[in-house]
C-alpha cells in the first residue's frame, strides 16, 4: 500500500457501500475494472455495480438518489442541470472515464450507393460526408423517403458527432434525414432489418456490425474530433456536497482503474472483464480488437491501426477540460436544444469539479494541467501543456474539419 | 370530459395485462400495449396517446423521449412528466419501477389518478414475484411446472400431456425457459384471481 492511500484510509468516509449506475458497453471498462481489480476496496469502498437499460435510467435514478454515482454520456450532467428534455437537478463531474470509442456504421446497401456516386469516395480518412450529400440529392430529385440515422439518446455526445459530420457536408439533419433514436444494443438488429441506413454508437456495436458483415464504419468519433470527452462519472451536487471524502475516494479508485487499463498489457485481461455477463455479456474477440488499437472499417480486410481509440488515462484522458465541455454547450445550442441567452462559462464552472480533480491528483501524487481549456482543434500531435510539476504531455484534439474551436 | 388515451409499453405481458385491466376498471382508455420489440416510434405516432405508461427498466424509454424530436411537426410533444410535477409522486413512481410519458402541457391532476394505479399495480406485480422468488426457492421446478400444468387443464379442460404441449410452445415461441413461462402462468393467474 502506498503512503497516499494510508492516508486516504485515516479519512472518514460518509458512506462506504456505494451503488453506481452504468451502461452495457467497453467504455464502462473504468468502473468495472475498478470493481473487478479491488480499486474500490483499495480505497475503502464497497462498490455495487447497476447495470442499466437506458441513458434515462441513469438520470432518473441518480437523480432520486436510487443511485450514488453514475456513468453518464459527457453532455447529460449539463442537460440534467439545466432541465433539457427533463426535469432540472444539478448535476457535476469531477473525473472523464473515456474518451474517443464511437463511429458512425452504414449498412451495406448504402455503403454500395455511396460507392456508385464516387468508388474512391472513403479512400482518404477521415471520410466526409459529402458523397452522403449528393446521394441525398439524388434522392431528393426521385423523391425518395429521407434516409434514417439513429444515435442513443436525444442530447447525446453520438447525436452531436452525427450531426457535426452530416452538417459539415451541407445536409441538414432536422430536415434531409430522419433522426431516431435506438437503444445501442438493437442498433445492429434494426440495421439488419433495414429499419435504419446508419448509426452513431460506442463499441463494441459497431464492430459487432463489421463481424456480422451488416454495415461499414465511415469515420470514428476518434477522426470526427480527437480525444473527445465521451463518458464522465456524474454526480448529484447535493451527494458531491455532502460526501466530499466518499467523492475523493471514489475519484481515486477510479484514476487507478484508469491508469491501470492504459499499461498496453493489461488491456487483453480488460477485454475479459467486459466480456463477462455481468458486464457486456459479448465475445471477447468482438471487444478486445479496438481496445488494442486495431479497428475495422470494413468487414472484408484486416484491422486498421487507430491507437487511440479508446483512451481512459494517457494524455490526459480524465482530466475535465472545460473547453471541451463548451463545444458540447455549443452544439447544443446550434441544433436549438438549449438557449443561447445562457452564461456559459458560470453554468460550466459550476458543472465541471475542475480544480477538485486537480486536488485529488495532488493527493494521489499525480501531475495534471494548470489551465482549465485550451484551444480545441489547434494541435495536430502531441504538444506540451503547462503543469502543476512542469509540463505535461497532450494528444491532439483536431476536428475532421479542420475547424478551431476557441474559448 | 374526454376519456384519456393511455398506452402501455412493458416486455412483461403478465404485468402489463394486470395494469390494462386495473385502468379499464378505473374508466381510462387503454389504446395499446406496446413491447420493446415493436416499432414504438411508429406505432406511437400513429396511436398518438394521451399518456404512456412505460417499465422504469424498459430499453424503450431513450426512443421515447426522443419523440419530442420525431413529433416536431406535430403538435403533441411526449415529455417525461414536467418540471413542475410533484416530486413525490416522481419518487414514488421511480421506486416502483414505472416511469410515464405524457403530452406536453396536460394537466397533473388528470394524470396523478392514473399514476396511482400503475404505482400500485408495479408494487403489487413486484410483490407477488417476490412471493415466487420464494417458492421457487423452496419447491423444484418440477413443482411450478405442475401448478402450471393443472392451471391451463382446467382452463382449456384439456388433459396434462395437452397442457406440456401448451407450456413448450410458449416457450419455443418466447425464447424462454418452459419453467419461466409456467411462472409467468402461474403470476398472471393469482393476479387475476386477487
Amino acid at each position: 500500500m502506498t503512503i497516499e492511500n494510508q492516508q486516504q484510509n485515516n479519512v472518514k468516509l460518509e458512506k462506504e457501500q456505494l451503488t453506481i449506475g452504468f451502461i452495457p458497453l467497453t467504455d464502462c471498462a473504468t468502473l468495472a475494472v475498478a470493481k473487478e481489480k479491488g480499486f474500490f476496496k483499495q480505497y475503502g469502498l464497497d462498490v455495487t455495480l447497476s447495470k442499466e437499460a437506458s441513458w434515462a435510467n441513469i438520470r432518473d435514478k441518480l437523480a432520486y438518489g436510487i443511485l450514488d454515482a453514475a456513468q453518464m454520456l459527457a453532455t447529460m450532467p449539463i442537460t440534467s442541470s439545466l432541465g433539457t428534455g427533463s426535469w432540472k437537478k444539478e448535476t457535476i463531474s469531477s473525473l472523464v472515464l473515456g474518451v474517443n470509442g464511437n463511429a458512425i456504421t452504414v449498412s451495406c446497401r448504402l455503403y454500395e450507393q455511396l460507392k456508385e456516386i464516387d468508388p474512391n469516395f472513403d479512400k482518404q480518412r477521415p471520410v466526409t460526408a459529402d458523397t452522403l450529400k449528393i446521394l441525398i440529392e439524388q434522392r431528393k430529385v426521385k423523391d425518395l423517403t429521407p434516409l434514417t440515422f439513429a444515435h442513443v439518446f436525444p442530447a447525446s455526445t453520438h447525436n452531436y458527432f452525427l450531426r457535426y459530420w452530416l452538417a459539415s457536408a451541407g445536409i441538414d439533419p432536422d430536415h434531409d434525414v430522419i433522426l431516431n433514436v435506438i437503444p445501442p444494443q438493437q442498433m445492429v438488429k434494426n440495421l439488419e432489418n433495414n429499419m435504419v441506413d446508419g448509426f452513431c454508437v460506442g463499441e463494441p456495436w459497431n464492430q459487432q456490425a463489421i463481424v456480422k458483415g451488416l454495415g461499414h464504419v465511415l469515420i470514428t468519433s476518434y477522426e470526427i474530433w480527437n480525444n473527445a470527452p465521451e463518458k464522465v462519472l456524474g454526480l448529484n451536487k447535493e451527494w458531491a456536497y455532502s460526501h466530499p471524502n466518499t467523492h475523493r475516494a471514489l475519484i481515486k479508485a477510479l484514476i487507478e482503474s484508469a491508469r491501470w487499463i492504459d499499461d498496453d498489457e493489461n488491456r487483453v485481461e480488460v477485454a475479459k472483464i467486459i466480456s463477462q455477463e455481468e458486464y457486456t455479456h459479448l465475445p471477447e474477440e468482438i471487444i478486445l480488437p479496438p481496445l488494442l488499437g486495431k479497428y475495422r472499417y470494413h468487414p472484408e480486410g484486416e484491422a486498421e491501426n487507430l491507437p487511440q481509440f479508446n483512451l481512459f488515462y494517457k494524455y490526459n484522458a480524465s482530466f475535465p477540460w472545460l473547453s471541451q465541455a463548451e463545444w458540447y454547450m455549443s452544439q447544443m445550442i446550434r441544433w436549438g436544444d438549449i438557449s443561447d441567452s445562457l452564461d456559459i462559462e458560470s453554468i460550466l464552472k459550476n458543472i465541471f469539479w475542475v480544480d477538485f480533480h486537480r486536488q485529488v491528483m495532488e493527493e494521489m501524487g499525480l501531475d495534471s494541467p494548470t489551465i482549465n481549456k485550451k484551444s480545441e482543434g489547434l494541435h495536430a500531435k502531441e504538444w506540451e501543456v503547462t503543469s502543476r510539476n512542469g509540463t505535461q504531455t497532450m494528444s491532439s484534439d483536431l476536428f475532421f474539419d479542420g475547424q478551431v474551436f476557441e474559448y | 370530459m374526454k376519456k384519456l388515451n393511455v398506452t402501455i409499453v412493458d416486455d412483461d405481458s403478465g404485468r402489463s395485462i394486470i395494469l390494462e385491466r386495473a385502468l379499464k376498471d378505473a374508466g381510462y382508455n387503454v389504446v395499446a400495449i406496446l413491447s420493446s420489440n415493436d416499432n414504438l416510434l411508429l406505432h406511437i405516432e400513429k396511436i398518438q396517446p394521451d399518456m404512456i405508461i412505460v417499465d422504469l427498466d424498459s430499453p424503450s424509454r431513450d426512443s421515447l423521449e426522443s419523440m419530442r424530436i420525431v413529433t416536431q411537426h406535430n403538435p403533441k410533444p411526449i415529455v417525461m412528466f414536467t418540471n413542475d410535477t410533484d416530486d413525490s409522486m416522481i419518487n414514488e413512481a421511480i421506486n416502483a419501477g414505472v416511469s410515464a410519458y405524457v403530452v406536453d402541457g396536460f394537466n397533473e391532476k388528470r394524470i396523478k389518478p392514473i399514476m396511482d394505479v400503475a404505482i400500485a399495480r408495479f408494487r403489487e406485480f413486484q410483490a407477488l414475484r417476490n412471493e415466487l422468488k420464494k417458492t421457487r426457492n423452496s419447491l423444484e421446478e418440477r413443482k411450478i411446472m405442475d401448478k402450471a400444468k393443472g392451471i391451463i387443464m382446467e382452463q382449456r379442460n384439456c388433459n396434462e400431456a395437452d397442457a406440456y404441449k401448451v407450456l413448450r410452445n410458449l416457450s419455443m415461441e418466447n425464447n424462454k425457459r418452459i419453467v419461466e413461462v409456467a411462472e409467468q402462468i402461474i403470476s398472471i393467474t393469482g393476479a387475476l384471481s386477487n
